[in-house]
């Protein structure tokens, strides 16, 4: 719908389809570890923040085209994507923590928090 | 059946409710009527219904931001009524709780949203000189599950029940304990709708303007408008999808019975509130950044100066889009977090008012020396300034963790974001709206009528909400529904400013009809003496807005152009147009959503799952679908050009 048509050597998007399938696998994974399992908690968390970061790589290089020469804005917003993902995942954690990591002197109420 | 339809289905025993079923069957009965009668469905769906052009997608949302900001209006009235004088029976509780909720939720997400995105629309293509937006189809989609979103809203007061939770619909009130109706499903699926509209249209507007750009015109020779929406798309991007996640989650427990927010099951209800504003947050952002840019494209324009440090601008709302999303526990200082986390977020909060100090100095500096003229649009930039200070000090002493305790949730806070929001979004939009009117219609909106219009709503704005400061200082929390009667007298004063208020706003509707029946027409399109490039195309805008696109030398890119007497029209490098066709699938898809919302708000699961099937095989539809649309004939250019001219000479 655009003024230009791209299309690739062949008209099947192969890498779109890899891309595709790869994530549904990966998400099965980590909806049966979560569900499943029966692994200890720590583990659990550990795997599916693993499986988070291969398929949201393996995102940005099958569709969102990370790997072919961009213009500087694009650079610009990759960063602040990466930034405001920063922000929401460490910022939610350190807020919801309600900052007690900082206070272990004070006593009190920190200890219902102690599990940070 | 007809008990579940008498008790459950509809809301019953409410006098104003039963008022309000009657108008609305009323008012269908009337528009059904009225095409019918006229013979203007073909005419509805061809031209309107179907459209992807982006300047009647831009005058739809404006249609429906104005319907909106009525009902909105509606709601406010009534809660100021309720609150006139101690003691007054004219809403009982629930029904105050649920007028609440709707207001702020109407008039965030289905007033300030669409008109914002409306102008938007309507101008960005036109000020970078494109023919459309990069997605023409994906831009009728995000009008109709907008539209649809704002419909299923609507409809929960007189089908099932408002929700009642306020606009932050904070769990665990607004959770499976303790609202168990089914009163917040709305308030859930219609967000998440029309959200679905909102993001993609910052994906359309960011590649819009990243991509289809006039030759020559570099991202800072942007005019400023184009550049907050640039600005504005990317805040919705990275916001948005927090929303859609919150709000999915909070679904799941309200309909599938998961644990995200309960209080029950380790769930996390204040995590809902953290999740909220950290979309929410960015929201005020992206309703205020487009009205900043309007303010500075009607004030360079009536100052006849160039705008007063134009990168000083950009800048600034860059820095403001970055702190946006590291400002969001100011909202809930109360949670009672430790000192470092109010600390670090009371400083950033603080750091925001820079940036924004900035923009109001670079306004000021571009009116410096000016040859001012006191035109309607310029009237309510003139407003903004001081209004809209007021609002952003008082909302840097909301800022201070230890200060906050005091005044939050009182009816300080009221008075604060209404200063924001109506001063900066709200005047934004109507100085936007008078400014590009003649561009969209034809003709200028009427000067004596808009000022009647300008000088009641500012009056009345101040009368509304000053008094709400003093009021918040004196104890009086927001959310309640009776009044101590020491508060009365400044209640009172309150209430008399928001019928004045509403005053304003009767009179900018009317001055739309009087204008359209009893304005000169515009007989070029430069109605403003304008300096960007909107101003350089014909009016009525061509529905290919440029038959040739200039080459662009400076932000000003219409003012050099008539310096050198140069056109958008240059016969010798016409070439055929290629435009996109319009389609009926957009709205057909929107509407199977809205049924399929509807049976997951009822937990009919035999509604929502054939909708959601419906909605896939819509996608798929449109998969298969390899119109490559048409090319606009140079004939047909030439003739629709000379006569769009011929006037001119």
């Amino acid at each position: 719908m655009s003024e230009h048509t791209e299309h690739s050597e062949s008209s099947i998007p192969v890498k779109h389809i890899i891309g595709f399938i790869a994530s549904i696998v990966l998400t099965l994974v980590a909806a049966y570890t979560t569900v499943m399992s029966g692994l200890p908690v720590p583990w659990i968390i550990a795997i599916i923040m693993i499986l988070a970061v291969i398929q949201a790589v393996l995102q940005l290089v099958m569709f969102m085209h990370i790997a072919e020469k961009n213009p500087i804005p694009q650079y610009g917003n990759i960063l602040f994507g990466f930034f405001i993902a920063a922000v929401v995942i460490a910022g939610s954690i350190w807020v919801m923590s309600f900052g007690m990591s900082d206070m272990d002197m004070n006593g009190g109420s920190g200890e219902e928090h102690s599990d940070h | 059946m007809w008990d579940f339809i008498w008790n459950d289905f509809l809301v019953t025993g409410e006098p104003l409710i039963y008022g309000a079923m009657a108008s609305i069957v009323l008012v269908t009965v009337l528009i059904v009527f009225v095409l019918t009668y006229f013979k203007l469905w073909k005419w509805l769906w061809d031209e309107y219904l179907t459209t992807v052009d982006h300047k009647k997608i831009g005058i739809m949302y404006i249609i429906a931001a104005l319907a909106m900001l009525f009902r909105g209006g509606v709601d406010a009235l009534m809660m100021r009524t309720q609150l006139a004088l101690p003691g007054m029976n004219f809403l009982n509780s629930v029904h105050y709780n649920e007028i609440f909720t709707t207001h702020g939720t109407t008039m965030i997400l289905f007033m300030a949203m669409p008109f914002i995105i409306g102008l938007m629309n309507v101008v960005v293509p036109l000020q970078i000189g494109a023919r459309d937006v990069a997605f023409p189809f994906l831009n009728a989609l995000s009008f109709w599950t907008f539209f649809f979103g704002a419909m299923l809203f609507n409809i929960s007061f007189v089908i099932g029940g408002s929700p009642s939770a306020g606009w932050t619909s904070y769990v665990p009130m607004a959770g499976p304990e303790l609202s168990p109706e089914i009163n917040q499903n709305y308030y859930l699926l219609a967000l998440q709708l029309s959200g679905i509209g909102t993001l993609a249209t910052g994906i359309n507007f960011l590649v819009t303007i990243l991509r289809m750009r006039a030759p020559g015109m570099t991202l800072m020779k942007m005019p400023i408008f184009t550049w907050s929406a640039l600005i504005t798309s990317i805040i919705i991007i990275f916001a948005f999808p927090i929303l859609t996640i919150a709000l999915a989650l909070m679904t799941m427990d309200r309909i599938f019975g998961t644990h995200f927010f309960t209080l029950a099951g380790e769930g996390m209800p204040m995590m809902w509130a953290n999740l909220f504003w950290l979309w929410g947050h960015p929201e005020v952002y992206i309703v205020i950044l487009p009205a900043f840019g309007v303010f500075s494209e009607v004030i360079s324009t009536f100052a006849r100066k160039q705008l007063f440090g134009y990168k000083a601008m950009v800048y600034a709302m860059c820095v403001i889009a970055g702190l946006s999303f590291v400002v969001w526990v100011h909202h809930f200082f109360t949670m009672g977090a430790g000192a470092g986390v109010n600390s670090l977020f009371s400083i950033t909060t603080m750091l925001i008012a820079v940036p924004t100090g900035i923009k109001i100095f670079n306004w000021l500096g571009t009116m410096y020396k000016g040859r001012i003229r006191f035109n309607v649009p310029m009237l309510w930039a003139l407003a903004f300034i001081p209004n809209f200070t007021i609002g952003g000090v008082t909302g840097v002493m909301l800022g201070m963790a230890a200060a906050d305790y005091q005044y939050h949730n009182t009816y300080f806070l009221i008075a604060h974001f209404h200063g924001v929001l109506i001063a900066g979004t709200l005047f934004g939009m109507f100085a936007g709206l008078t400014y590009w009117y003649p561009k969209m219609f034809g003709h200028k909106m009427n000067e004596k009528i808009g000022k009647v219009s300008f000088w009641l709503t500012v009056i009345g704005f101040n009368i509304t909400f000053l008094p709400q400061y003093f009021l918040g200082l004196m104890g009086m929390p927001r959310r309640t529904y009776t009044i101590e009667p020491e508060w009365m007298p400044l209640n009172l004063l309150s209430t008399i400013g928001a019928f004045i208020l509403a005053g304003g706003f009767v009179i900018f509707v009317y001055n739309i009809y009087f204008s359209a029946r009893y304005e000169p027409r515009e007989k070029t399109g430069d109605a403003w003496d304008g300096r960007s490039l909107e101003w350089a195309t014909t009016t009525p805008v061509p529905h290919y807005n440029f038959a040739t696109v200039p080459y662009v030398n400076s932000h000003e890119a219409y003012w050099d152009m008539k310096e050198t007497g140069a056109t958008t029209y240059d016969e010798s490098k016409l070439e055929p147009i290629h435009m996109p066709n319009y389609k009926g699938m957009p709205i057909i898809m929107s509407a199977i959503m809205f049924v399929a919302s509807f049976g997951l708000v009822w937990h009919w699961f035999w509604l929502a799952i054939p909708g959601l099937i419906g909605v896939i095989i819509c996608m798929v539809i449109r998969s298969f679908d390899y119109d490559e649309g048409y090319h606009v004939p140079i004939e047909e250019i030439k003739r629709t050009e000379e006569q769009a001219r011929g006037r001119k000479e």
